[in-house]
Parts: structure tokens; sequence; C-alpha cells
């Protein structure tokens, strides 16, 4: 029950206080690049989580079973940007072969989550955190699952800022960004609510 | 030896990474068009998405899927679009050929000033002093960025406007490019109509602006038969693909923003085309 309820503050922790877009500012590049169309920031997202989750289960091993046995401590950061481009070399193959549309919806910002500081921050937290590997894979899960949520929010409040008259100096990147620091705010509002929660 | 140790440990990761790399991309990868291949050879390779396509291979996939003209590589001009059409076995419509047009006929009567610029000399310095010294905010401000970026020396300025001799421009679009109020653009040989007027205001505001200016009435969108125009931000603007050149449209035109003209001959009547 213990170990439950921890998974539990893990999983929400992770997607609502520590959102790693819009509260550590991680990721921000395919959060303003593809968040222009709902379907194609749900596919980012998804695809988003999916690395998390495959990263996390290869990196945990790596650092504890090699790295830290052998005293490799310091080489987590090349080690770990390898490993993850890796992964997703492999997840945009067998996303050509099994959905092309999805790829070529996402089209350049795939090969971009190789270097997405939000995969290697998640896997890199989750060993300074001293997380288990249980744990660990919750905590990637609700991270993807909190960039997700950002993408679909954000997304949604794109095509409404579209369709609004700004005025002239705002228009195009300025407006968008403006309207991420909002969220980013509101997101600020749930600190301290998921432990008071679990108290 | 600490090093060789974390030497030998990811260089022993990067091979295997790689090694798993090849074996996905030998089992699930998708088989490359051939066709795709030999006609991206073809190309120049330099992505500059003049074609209209993303890149060189956007461009080598549809051309393979029959949904793209030959002739559309720019850089790669001629040479690439026989070699195209010979390795697709289609016949390779030239380039069409296109000369740079002013979309303005503000000249000094027609429209005022809101101020007296007396700066640089230059479109682009003018234009960062709150959009440029004319009370049109779209039109040309007569201050010849254009006519120094051209080649062939084919644009003048008169009457506070850039003029184009069409018979002696290449066609190259720097001028096009250059322009800060984008108020030249490059339109086919052949044309018969143009718009002369690059303003999005509203109707009332163009015409307080300028009195040449296209108010957007939609008069002509109306009058064509062929479906060529569209009035998009109230501005009428041609489907050159569509229009047949019959003029009626300029006839209609209530305050003569659509004219008629005949490139490249310059005839008498049309006085506004004479390179002095």
């Amino acid at each position: 029950m213990e170990m439950f309820k921890t998974l539990i503050v893990i999983l929400l922790s992770s997607v609502l206080v520590n959102n790693y877009v819009l509260s550590r500012f991680l990721g921000i590049c395919p959060f303003l690049g593809v968040s222009k169309k709902i379907n194609q920031a749900v596919g980012m997202g998804i695809s988003v989580t999916a690395v998390m989750l495959l990263a996390t289960a290869v990196t945990w091993p790596i650092q504890y079973l090699l790295l830290d046995k052998l005293g490799l401590g310091y080489m987590q950061t090349i080690v770990f940007i390898l490993v993850i481009a890796t992964l997703v070399q492999i997840l945009e193959l067998l996303l050509k072969r099994f959905s092309p549309t999805l790829h070529k919806g996402l089209g350049v910002y795939l090969p971009l989550i190789t270097t997405n500081c939000a995969v290697l921050g998640v896997a890199i937290n989750n060993i300074n955190d001293g997380y288990n590997f249980l744990e660990s894979i919750v905590s990637s899960l609700g991270c993807g699952l909190g960039f997700l949520l950002a993408m679909v929010l954000f997304s949604g409040l794109r095509s409404r800022i579209d369709e609004s008259r700004v005025p002239a100096p705002f228009r195009g990147l300025a407006v968008t960004l403006i309207a991420a620091s909002f969220i980013s705010l509101a997101f600020m509002g749930f600190a301290g609510v998921v432990d008071a929660l679990f108290a | 030896m600490d090093i060789l140790i974390a030497f030998l440990v990811v260089a022993a990761i990067g091979l295997a990474a790689g090694l798993l790399i090849a074996l996905m991309s030998h089992f699930f990868g998708v088989p490359e068009n051939q066709k795709v291949k030999e006609v991206r050879a073809c190309l120049p390779g330099i992505n500059c998405g003049a074609c209209g396509f993303k890149g060189c291979d956007d461009y080598a996939a549809a051309l393979a899927e029959g949904k793209a003209k030959p002739n559309l590589c720019v850089p790669g001009a001629e040479s690439t679009a026989e070699e195209l059409g010979a390795l697709l076995g289609i016949e390779v419509e030239p380039p069409k050929d296109v000369v740079a047009f002013v979309h303005c006929n503000g000249h000094c009567e027609a429209t005022t000033k809101k101020a007296e610029y007396t700066g640089v000399t230059s479109c682009s310095a003018a234009a960062m002093l709150y959009g440029g010294p004319d009370a049109c905010r779209y039109g040309c401000m007569g201050l010849g960025d254009c006519a120094a970026a051209c080649p062939a020396n084919a644009i003048c300025m008169k009457d506070g406007i850039a003029h184009v001799d069409t018979s002696r421009c290449l066609g190259c679009g720097l001028c096009e490019s250059i322009c800060p109020k984008h108020v030249i653009s490059m339109v086919p040989q052949e044309t018969a109509v143009v718009v002369m007027c690059n303003n999005k205001d509203k109707g009332a505001d163009a015409r307080k602006a300028c009195s040449n200016a296209c108010i957007g009435c939609m008069k002509c969108a109306k009058t064509c038969t062929h479906g060529a125009i569209t009035v998009a931000n109230n501005l009428a603007k041609i489907d050159y693909d569509k229009c047949t050149g019959c003029g009626e449209c300029a006839a209609s035109c209530p305050t003569g923003c659509l004219k008629q003209v005949f490139f490249p001959d310059l005839s008498e009547e049309y006085e506004d085309f004479k390179v002095n």
C-alpha cells in the first residue's frame, strides 16, 4: 500500500507539479514547433512518452548495472545520449514501417527527439532522485503524459489564438510565447497540491 | 587504466547501438523506391525549396509518383528538366518566362505622404521608420532598392513609384526578394491583366490612402467568367493559370486598378510602362 501511494505521488507530481515543459522548461522546441495542430501534438506527445519510457527502461539498468559497477558514473551523459539517439532511430524506423502517416506528420521533429532535452532530463533525473526501477518507469510515464498534456492544452490554445485578432507587434511567435508563459504560470498553481493530498 | 575501461565501455555501447540499428533497418526498414532514388540523383540536392516542395527528396517523391512537373527545379534549370523528362518519359514544357511587376499605381497625384522622409535613400531604411513615409503602407515608396538590385538595369523610378521595363527584365526575382513592401511579384510574360495595387486595407481606408487603390469590391471576381480572380484581404488576385486575358475585369474595375497590359512590347497606349 505504501509503495502504491508513492507511485501515485510520483505519477501525479511529474504530470502536474514538475511538468517538464511548463515547470522545468525542458523540451520547448517540440512544444512550440509541433503544437499547431492537435493531432500532430498528440502524435508527438505519444512518441515522446514512448521514447521516455523506453529510454528509462534502458538507461536505468545501464546506470546501476554497468556504469556504477565500473565506477563510470561520470560517463552518464554521454552514454545516455548515445542510447537515446539509438532508441529514437529505431522508433523512427518502426513508425515509418507501421504508421507512415504519423511519420510524415511528425516530419523533422521525430529526429529532433534524439536531442530532446526532456528525454535526457527524465533519464538523468530518475537517477538523481534515487528512484528504483519501478519508480523510474512510473516517473517517466508521468513526465511523458505531462508533456502530452502540455502539448494538447497548448495546441488548443493556439488554435484559438490563430482565430483572434492579435495586435501587429505580437503576431506570430511573440503571442505564442506569451500564451506559453500563461499556461506555465497556471501550472505553478499545482505546487504543493499533490504532497498535501497524500499528507 | 580507468580511461581505458571508460573508452572500451562507451565504444562497446556505441557498437551495440550501431549493430542494433543496422539489424532493425534490415528487418523493418522500408525499401526505398528505386525510381525515387534515380530521380533524386538527377536533382542538385541543395534543398532550396524553389520547386515548392520541402526539399529535393520531397520533390523526387512527387516526381516519381507523377504528381509534379519536371520543370520546377530552378537551380538545375533546363538541363535537369530534360534529364528528368528523359528518365520519367514525359515531355518537358519549357519553364514559363516571368517578368517582374510592381503592383502599385500610387503615383504622386493619386496618393499623399504622411511624413517627409529625409533619411537614407533606401526603401528598407524608410520602411523601418513607422512603415515608411507614404499614406499607403502597402505601396511602393519609390526609393529605389529594387532599381539598385536589378542586374539588368530594367527598373526606373517615375512619379514616386518603380517601373519595370519588361523587355529588359531577366525574371531573376532579385527585386521581388529585396522589396520591403513585397509590392513586386513575378508574373508570366504573356500576362494580359495585372492588379496595380497591393493595399490590403478595407475599401474606405484604401481609398483614403490612394485614389487608385483596389477597394476589394469583388466586381472583377463576379465579372470574370473563367474564375481566375479571387478577392482575399480586400485585394484582387489573378490566377494566371486560368486567366485568358479577355480584359473584361479591367473594363469593369471602378478604380482602374485592374489594367490590361501587353508585355513585353510597350505600346504607346500604355504610357505607364515606358521607361524614360
